[in-house]
């Protein structure tokens, strides 16, 4: 059995040290409004707390720890300065709703953040607030609505996706009140712009695009794409999820978006935390500015303002009950001071180079690229489908076998289009030995796979646990310790 | 560069493994047009002990506030293992579990997680959060549409007493779907939901009733009476309250005769610092009955190949990498870090320690009501009783009054006509158990002077 904290209480242990001292059992409280049982939370000791998690902490993988080519993902370094000056007294200890005037430290930083992000968008105006990806693109698609229904134009019910883009992107549509229509992607990667021209029409609203897109490859025609929705009176929304592989180098507005959101625990290496908090800001074109969630900073002189409904009466609203992830609007705008703008313009080609030199790698090994004719992006595809017709093992047991070599695996059977694929993105911040090491690795799992295919099938093999059994999850749900 | 490691030799040892000249080459299927060829007007780059500096001297701004502001985000002693341990870099730079064989650590967390939220609560599930309060809330209206399937409308009362923002976010986000929200006035002596207000609804087919506990205004609400009225009428009732409050007070489970269906809210209180309104975590809990269609991550308990325990996402058909269009919601992350911090907190101070911070607060504000009675300008606006917040009527205007104790380095509150026009002169203040009778007293002075003291013509 696995020692859950639950199992380490005993009835009466508690940490003493961190329990206030109130005057007594006195309230002012309907006695029918009390609580009258307890709670099952653990009654454990200080010490027994910080062995339990910081034990648990080790069962991870992590970038501090391990490789982590998770494509889509970007896992770069996330600088620790960053976490350690966002807990400086004055940003951590502020309340929200502190007047102007005593929080012009923090509205200063993120008022140059958003400066920031328009000079590397290319865009008008920027709002911090959405809390992650899907939370910019639900911002996102919500302005296009807002600026349709402003203009009375109550046909445009349909927003248009590649059937490539990240699951985030219809479900948001859906969310928005919109139906979704696919478009097919062509040979090379690129949406197939036959396609695309019989698919709009007064009825399209807009399309969210990627580019590079989730096939880790740039979106050629990108100007052309722009053209045919921006001519059937649609809007263009960019996924931020790759700026990774351009950043600086091309900008958004400049192909003809005229939305995006960024991924601030992406490309802008604010810690991941095991699954959050992200930070999905979003960038518009002049003529969707005023519909930009609120609040945002504007700066008058030397002092700094909120702007809220009052200074924004078209705005979409709010997304949060404050202004989203301050914490994290703060770490992004110190990799950002860190970087400067060298090191903003040395990202892309770092992430490019690595990602180029471990396709070339892994190619000259006899590994297939889903796309061989076209160059990576900061991330690439390989199919292993001739691997599993022929070894008989998938690419879900290439990535478990891969933890064994301490690696943690690319992304796994997205995009759905590729079979059997793996998206790997190495990101600007490895080293080149550590990339040759995963192709070795790769190389030797394929040896495996011939040799000792036992090993390869049944990995992993040296972690905490060996596979688990998703579809007993699935079926039995024990979601929770009982009492 | 920063973070960088390339050295010029390998380099071009790359390059000579790609086939190409320069990094420039890996980018020549971009077309020219689209390329930036002027610097971008970014600053130059800043080394760490420039950073460090500079950044110290912006937080110098913001710091040293004695801070009476609670509105939804609140000041408790958050112990030293909790940001020790949660900063480690295990958990701090890991990802989404996923591999799940690569992530028991989380994995393990998350459910330890969920069994304390949901009994926190007294329901069946919790997932594995959300972004924040009023985002929870929204997601809670919208699970709640589709779980009543008794209900023909769609249609939500969410009194006026839950947090103005709140209703602001599930206005931005219910008002893309076809749902109708109706507002309930609060009575105006009580601070409570009007029932009067209700009862104009009790011949119609609602969906959901939001009852919210403590209220915004930090008054308790009659939850019983109002679950009993709503579950009559077969609406899901969703319960939108401070976790912390839940150690004292009754929990949405044991509500009424049957139990609030489903409770969110801010997790916040729960070790997670003010730090200028964010990343904080929502909350959802629902009844087993329900849990299909819950949004956001939720972690399993099952076996590995050899039989040995392990942890794992499921019911991952609810979600948007599986479902797409038709997911529950759009989500992708969730709060992990801000879970864990929270996770390790309730660990350390456990049921009873939990309660007594409650506790604590609480009787921090009855002190604060009798030494607020002692001065003269100065009136509590509502009777009923209050968990560690309460409104207050000054015969300042507020916004003078909060500058002119800003100036003492004092955040007084939130001035409620922000929100609630028809309260003028409405002043929320909360007290948490981290202030001293000596500091609640020092406010209290430097209030009655404030009060006596300024003129509104020196009003802005």
């Amino acid at each position: 059995m696995t020692s859950l904290i639950f199992d380490q209480s005993r009835t009466g242990r508690y940490a003493i040290a961190q329990v206030p001292k109130p005057l007594s059992e006195k309230v002012a409280i309907p006695a029918a409004l009390l609580r009258i049982d307890e709670p099952l939370l653990p009654q454990v000791s200080e010490l027994q707390v910080v062995r339990h998690f910081t034990n648990l902490s080790r069962k991870n993988f992590s970038i501090d720890t391990h490789f982590y080519p998770l494509g889509s993902c970007t896992m770069k370094y996330n600088p620790r300065i960053a976490h350690r000056l966002a807990f400086l007294e004055g940003f951590l200890q502020r309340h929200p709703l502190t007047l102007e005037i005593n929080s012009q430290g923090f509205m200063a930083c993120a008022y140059e953040l958003q400066e920031i992000l328009k000079t590397l968008s290319g865009m008008h105006s920027v709002s911090l607030t959405p809390m992650a990806g899907a939370q910019g693109e639900f911002a996102g698609v919500a302005m296009i609505r807002a600026y349709h229904q402003a203009r009375e134009d109550k046909q445009r019910d349909e927003i248009l996706v590649p059937d490539a883009a990240h699951g985030t992107n219809p479900a948001t549509a859906i969310q928005c009140g919109f139906k979704v229509r696919e478009i097919p992607t062509d040979g090379r990667g690129n949406v197939d712009l036959a396609a695309l021209k019989a698919a709009v029409g007064p009825h399209t609203a807009g399309i969210m695009l990627t580019n590079p897109s989730t096939l880790g490859v740039f979106e050629e025609q990108i100007q052309e794409i722009a053209t045919v929705v921006h001519q059937a009176g649609g809007l263009l929304y960019y996924d931020g999820a790759n700026l990774n592989a351009i950043l600086a180098k091309v900008r958004p507005g400049d192909m003809g978006f005229d939305v995006m959101h960024i991924n601030l625990h992406k490309t802008f290496a604010t810690p991941h935390g095991g699954g959050g908090p992200g930070g999905g800001p979003v960038a518009v074109s002049e003529r969707l500015a005023p519909y930009l969630p609120i609040p945002m900073v504007k700066k008058v002189g030397e002092m700094f303002y909120w702007l809220t409904e009052e200074e924004c009466p078209q705005t979409i609203g709010r997304l949060s009950a404050f202004m989203g992830n301050a914490g994290i609007i703060l770490r992004a705008y110190m990799y950002a001071r860190l970087l400067g703008r060298e090191g903003m313009e040395a990202v892309a080609e770092f992430a490019t180079l690595n990602a180029n030199y471990l396709l070339a790698k892994l190619t000259k090994a006899g590994f297939t690229p889903a796309y061989a004719s076209r160059r990576a992006s900061h991330e690439f595809i390989i199919t292993l489908k001739t691997e599993a017709k022929e070894l008989h093992i998938t690419a879900l047991d290439v990535a478990k076998r891969l933890l064994d070599y301490g690696f943690h695996a690319p992304t796994m059977y997205f995009p759905l289009l590729v079979p059997e694929c793996l998206l790997i993105e190495p990101t600007e911040t490895e080293a080149k030995e550590t990339i040759d090491a995963f192709a070795d690795a790769l190389v030797k799992i394929m040896h495996e796979a011939r040799e000792e295919p036992a090993l390869v099938k049944n990995a992993p093999h040296t972690l905490p646990v060996r596979r688990l059994d998703e579809v007993k999850a699935a079926r039995e749900l024990d979601l929770r310790a009982q009492e | 560069m920063t973070f960088i490691p390339h050295t010029s030799t390998e380099v071009t040892e790359m390059l000579d493994t790609i086939g190409v000249a320069t990094i420039e080459a890996l980018f020549d299927e971009i077309p020219a047009n689209l390329r930036i060829r002027t610097h971008l007007q970014i600053p130059p780059a800043l080394t760490e002990m420039e950073l460090t500096r500079f950044m110290k001297k912006r937080a110098q701004q913001d710091e040293g506030q004695l801070c009476f502001i609670g509105s939804g985000a609140y000041e408790h002693h958050i112990p030293a293992v909790v940001w020790d341990i949660a900063s480690r870099g295990e958990f701090l730079t890991s990802y989404t579990p996923y591999q799940a064989e690569a992530s028991q650590g989380n994995l393990q967390l998350l459910y330890e997680y969920q069994t304390m939220m949901a009994s926190l609560m007294a329901l069946d599930v919790s997932n594995a959060s959300l972004y924040e309060g009023a985002t929870a809330l929204a997601e809670a209206i919208l699970m709640a549409v589709r779980v009543n399937k008794q209900s023909k409308t769609s249609h939500i009362l969410l009194p006026q007493s839950v947090h103005p923002f709140y209703r602001q976010v599930v206005k931005t986000i219910v008002s893309q779907q076809q749902i109708k929200i109706s507002e309930i006035a609060f009575n105006k002596v009580t601070g409570q939901i009007d029932r009067d207000a209700l009862k104009q609804f009790s011949a119609e087919d609602i969906t959901a009733l939001v009852v919210p506990q403590p209220n915004f205004f930090g008054v308790l609400e009659d939850v019983d009476i109002l679950t009993n009225w709503a579950h009559a009428k077969t609406a899901v009732v969703i319960g939108v309250v401070n976790p912390l409050a839940m150690a004292l007070l009754k929990p949405p489970g044991q509500w009424g005769a049957q139990g609030a269906d489903i409770a969110c809210g801010e997790g916040q209180p729960l070790g997670i610092p003010l730090a200028s309104g964010g990343p904080y975590y929502g909350f959802l809990c629902c009844k087993k009955m329900y849990m299909r269609q819950l949004p956001g991550r939720i972690v399993g308990r099952t076996v590995d190949q050899s039989g040995k325990e392990g942890f794992v996402l499921t019911l991952q058909a609810r979600e948007q990498h599986i479902r797409r269009a038709k997911a529950t919601s759009n989500i992708c992350t969730n709060q992990g870090l801000m879970v864990t911090a929270s996770t390790i907190y309730m660990s350390l101070l456990g049921p009873r320690g939990l309660r007594k911070v409650a506790l604590a607060c609480h009787q921090n504000l009855l002190s604060l009501q009798k030494k607020l009675a002692t001065v003269s300008g100065i009136k509590p606006l509502f009777t009923q009783p209050a968990f560690h917040e309460m409104v207050i009527h000054l015969s300042q205007p507020v916004d003078m009054v909060l500058q002119q104790l800003a100036q003492l380095k004092i955040q007084a509150g939130f001035n409620v006509s922000r929100a609630y026009p028809n309260l003028s002169n409405g002043l929320l203040l909360c007290v948490t158990e981290t202030k001293t009778e000596e500091e609640i007293d020092f406010f209290v002075a430097r209030l009655a002077e404030v009060l006596s003291t300024c003129k509104p013509a020196l009003v802005k």
